[in-house]
């Protein structure tokens, strides 16, 4: 069945013809370069570590009011900065969007952001954006403490992000250390306690913790109850709530208190890149991520649970209010750029 | 033909062991494949080289990688047995027993494996996500990769001469007895060639593991990748599973090439009268209405039911929209396409030389091509990815490097049916068209191609139902903007969102599924699925 008749009559065979058609089809598909490259003048491109449905959502309210296109390349925040930093200025990357200070930081050093509008930069409190003007804060997140009510009490939870190191946690925490949002809370140990006690500590929770690979796993086992606590930014818990109910959800939330490390609040921010050849548009993305209709729709859609930056634009109710978190006395520049966390990751062997 | 004339000496030298020399251009069509393997295995090599000696061993040393060896090796283990009693047994039953509808298990003992891993994992996940660490990946790997082992011994089983247990029990040895001394010596090569297939792709699989949170190395050089984008570190941890795949792949080669069990007399074949399982008929086909709910029952049902639900915004990465599941479709049957038609324009030089030209150096352009199973995708696209960024950097992010990795990764399937489907092309009347006057061209298309035209569809249809399944280069190095069904299912699983994956999932599978079925029901189950 496998042998087709030998065709030796004169006639072309058709069945060649067809395999020449798909080769060609094939060869021309692998040689094809990438489409849209820089044919079109008004199509951005957007290095995302933000979520999905936030950024889609984003893009497509920018590209309704502009006319401008985006197109989106998503990835955990640190890969996406080093990405970044490696394409270098052959980067086709115009704005990088992403959830956490540090790999601003990292390519603020680089030298490879463009200085950020002054109109831009003015919607959001100083603080919250870096001191140079290479990138703007667009919102806020804030490190917590999930918990299974069934598996511990309220009053056994630790005052202090620290203490979960401690042997009586053994089996107790879940972390997911290669989460972007992880590297920070470890840059915050080191800024507030040193290297040699951030080591302890990530050694510590070596000994004690389960690992997944995301906030959105950690949030997940916390709330069946596989594990007691997990350390996450309240974004995930927020998310789950709102995707579970309330009937449903097992979990709660502890927030950290007394400027403890562990109520360590994160800016997610933005930054246009120097060598983008769209600089003005790339700007005005950036400013309609911070301007007051955005940051109002963020506040109130059930899409995104983070704390919006531009002044007096309220934040989802399900959120403590901003004002009453007491986060760690740090500044963005003494959070650095993450290297550091992720060396100290390796040493304690949780990545 | 133009090589024949241009033949170096240099080239003579090396072809002296075959009674023609091969010309010179197919040579280099074919060096060229067996090089593009070469190149992300070299180029890892390289990266972690560099990376300097104090700082390899303080890397390669901590506890993490000591951690991923026990979990990976031990994983390796138990799904490897595990799968070698499941695909034993299957095959055992259906082939030398009387358990009613044997054909009928025959097929769905083998689906199995047209449903790609990440996608049974996905199913079960989303039924109790308490199946994770190593019993859920225990069980889905599995599920998923038994009848790797299943078909090369119930083929073996068939291949076995009856005579010999028929004096085994005419010596008075019972059936449990005449199967462990008679027939599991027999089904001994094709079991452990089985047994180090299901090992090999244990070691290489990651979406599978990532949705089950357990960590092997493959998903530890996905987290390297996310936290530090592509650092030396990595291609070190590569390096070690590199390792493992290699000597996995060399004990395989190994096992296939040492033993064989041929049967002296050609006689007429016949089967084995089976055993009457008489009691045991119930039960047994209660094991396999079990086997078939864990295997297909879970990932479709799954499905379907996630399809009838309805997704939440909030978790939903991107609301799931008639428009989207086209485009992710139209772009895993384009890249599907391109990357079988690429595969198996690699693939057929090496064929052709393989089949009609002899020579160590042959030999060794063929085995380097199918070192390319020992190569996880992973470190194929962190190599490409490299290479691309620092020294290619007009190819960086296309499309021609994705489906540049298709290549290399499929390769040894392709070269599988392609070399079959040109063994079969007869050299003879290649030769009887050469002296009758006609080009190679000629040749090619009119007498090669209507003979091996079949095989090498074959060929080309296996890679497409690979790389459409495929998700680990696809996840890396798919050009900005670009998603597919397998790169959907990812991004939704991983945030939880069953909902959202469910169509996309569906469409994967029910493309996996007929393909799959459209070649067995052409070329033959056993003859598709095992090679």
């Amino acid at each position: 069945m496998l042998l087709a008749r030998p065709r030796w009559h004169a006639g072309a065979p058709s069945l060649p013809r067809r395999w020449g058609v798909a080769v060609a089809i094939g060869v021309g598909m692998a040689l094809a370069p990438l489409p849209g490259s820089a044919s079109d003048p008004v199509t951005l491109t957007l290095y995302s570590a933000q979520h999905h449905q936030m950024v889609d959502l984003l893009t497509q309210a920018f590209t309704k009011e502009t006319g401008i296109k985006v197109r989106v390349h998503s990835g955990e925040a640190p890969e996406i900065a080093n990405q970044l930093a490696e394409e270098g200025d052959r980067s086709p990357a115009d704005v990088y969007f992403t959830e956490n200070s540090p790999e601003l930081t990292l390519l603020d050093e680089k030298g490879l952001l463009a200085k950020i509008s002054p109109a831009t930069l003015a919607q959001v409190p100083a603080r919250y954006s870096a001191a140079d003007g290479d990138w703007v804060g667009v919102l806020a997140r804030e490190n917590v403490l999930a918990f299974n009510p069934s598996l511990i009490q309220e009053n056994a939870l630790p005052a202090s992000l620290l203490d979960l190191a401690a042997p009586d946690w053994k089996g107790k925490v879940a972390i997911a250390p290669s989460d972007a949002d992880f590297l920070p809370l470890v840059d915050a140990v080191v800024a507030l306690k040193g290297r040699a006690a951030a080591l302890e500590w990530l050694k510590g929770l070596k000994r004690n913790a389960q690992v997944y690979d995301d906030d959105e796993g950690v949030v997940a086992a916390v709330d069946r109850g596989s594990v007691a606590t997990g350390i996450i930014n309240n974004y995930y818990w927020a998310r789950l709530r709102t995707e579970e109910g309330a009937s449903k959800t097992h979990s709660q939330i502890h927030h950290f208190s007394d400027h403890d490390v562990g109520a360590l609040v994160n800016v997610s921010g933005a930054a246009v890149l120097k060598s983008s050849k769209h600089q003005n548009e790339a700007q005005r993305f950036v400013a309609f991520l911070v301007s007051r209709p955005i940051q109002e729709m963020l506040g109130k859609g059930d899409i995104d649970f983070e704390y919006p930056l531009a002044t007096g634009v309220p934040p989802n109710p399900l959120l403590k209010p901003f004002d009453q978190l007491q986060p760690p006395d740090i500044s963005m520049l003494q959070l650095g750029d993450d290297r550091q966390a992720a060396q100290l990751l390796r040493e304690a062997g949780l990545i | 033909m133009p090589g024949e004339t241009a033949g170096s000496s240099g080239v003579r030298f090396m072809f002296a062991a075959s009674s023609r020399r091969a010309p010179v251009p197919l040579v280099i069509a074919a060096a060229s494949g067996a090089l593009l393997v070469l190149l992300p295995l070299a180029y890892t090599v390289i990266q972690a080289a560099q990376v300097d000696l104090a700082a390899a061993i303080g890397l390669l040393m901590r506890p993490l990688v000591g951690e991923l060896l026990v979990n990976t090796i031990s994983l390796v283990l138990a799904t490897t047995l595990a799968a070698a009693v499941i695909g034993t047994g299957c095959a055992w039953l259906i082939e030398r027993t009387t358990l009613p509808g044997r054909k009928f298990w025959a097929v769905l003992v083998a689906v199995p494996l047209a449903i790609p891993p990440f996608i049974s994992s996905y199913a079960w996940v989303s039924i109790s996500p308490d199946l994770q660490d190593f019993a859920g990946a225990w069980l889905v790997v599995t599920c998923s990769y038994y009848p790797l082992i299943y078909l090369p011994v119930a083929a073996a089983l068939r291949g076995v001469d009856p005579a010999l247990e028929e004096v085994g029990r005419s010596l008075g040895q019972g059936s449990v007895s005449c199967f462990f001394r008679i027939v599991l010596p027999h089904l001994r090569p094709a079991l452990l060639g089985g047994m180090l297939l299901v090992a090999l792709n244990v070691l290489v699989e990651f979406g599978a593991f990532t949705l089950l949170r357990f960590r092997t190395f493959t998903t530890e050089l996905y987290a390297e990748y996310r936290i530090g984008f592509n650092g030396p570190d990595a291609s070190l941890l590569a390096v070690v599973l590199l390792l493992l795949c290699l000597i996995c792949l060399y004990a395989e080669h190994r096992v296939r090439g040492a033993a064989s069990y041929a049967r002296v007399g050609r006689g007429a074949r016949r089967m084995a009268s089976p055993y009457a399982l008489g009691t045991l008929t119930i039960p047994v086909i209660g094991g396999f209405v079990i086997l078939t709910v864990a295997t297909l029952g879970v990932p479709l049902g799954m499905i379907l039911y996630w399809l009838t639900q309805h997704g939440s915004a909030a978790i939903s990465p991107v609301e799931v929209s008639v428009p989207l599941l086209v485009d992710a479709t139209a772009a895993s049957l384009g890249l599907g396409l391109g990357g079988a038609a690429a595969t198996v324009v690699v693939a057929f030089p090496l064929g052709f030389l393989a089949t009609r030209y002899h020579g160590p150096f042959i030999t060794l352009l063929e085995r380097t091509a199918y070192l390319a199973q020992g190569v996880p995708g992973i470190v194929v696209a962190l190599a490409l990815i490299s290479l691309t960024v620092r020294t290619l950097h007009p190819l960086y992010q296309t499309t021609t490097v994705l489906i540049t990795a298709y290549v290399i990764v499929f390769l040894p399937l392709a070269l599988v049916s392609v070399r079959a489907a040109l063994v079969q092309a007869q050299p003879v009347l290649e030769d009887a068209g050469r002296s009758l006057g006609l080009g190679w061209v000629a040749i090619v298309l009119r007498i090669l191609l209507p003979l091996a035209g079949p095989g090498l569809g074959a060929a080309a249809a296996m890679v497409f139902v690979a790389i459409v399944t495929e998700l680990t280069a696809t996840l890396l190095l798919a050009p900005i903007g670009t998603q597919t069904l397998a790169t959907q299912v990812w991004a939704d699983t991983s945030t939880l969102a069953f909902a959202a994956a469910a169509p996309y999932a569906a469409v994967m599978t029910g493309l996996s599924l007929l393909s799959t079925w459209l070649l067995a029901r052409r070329f033959g189950a056993t003859r598709f699925l095992a090679s």
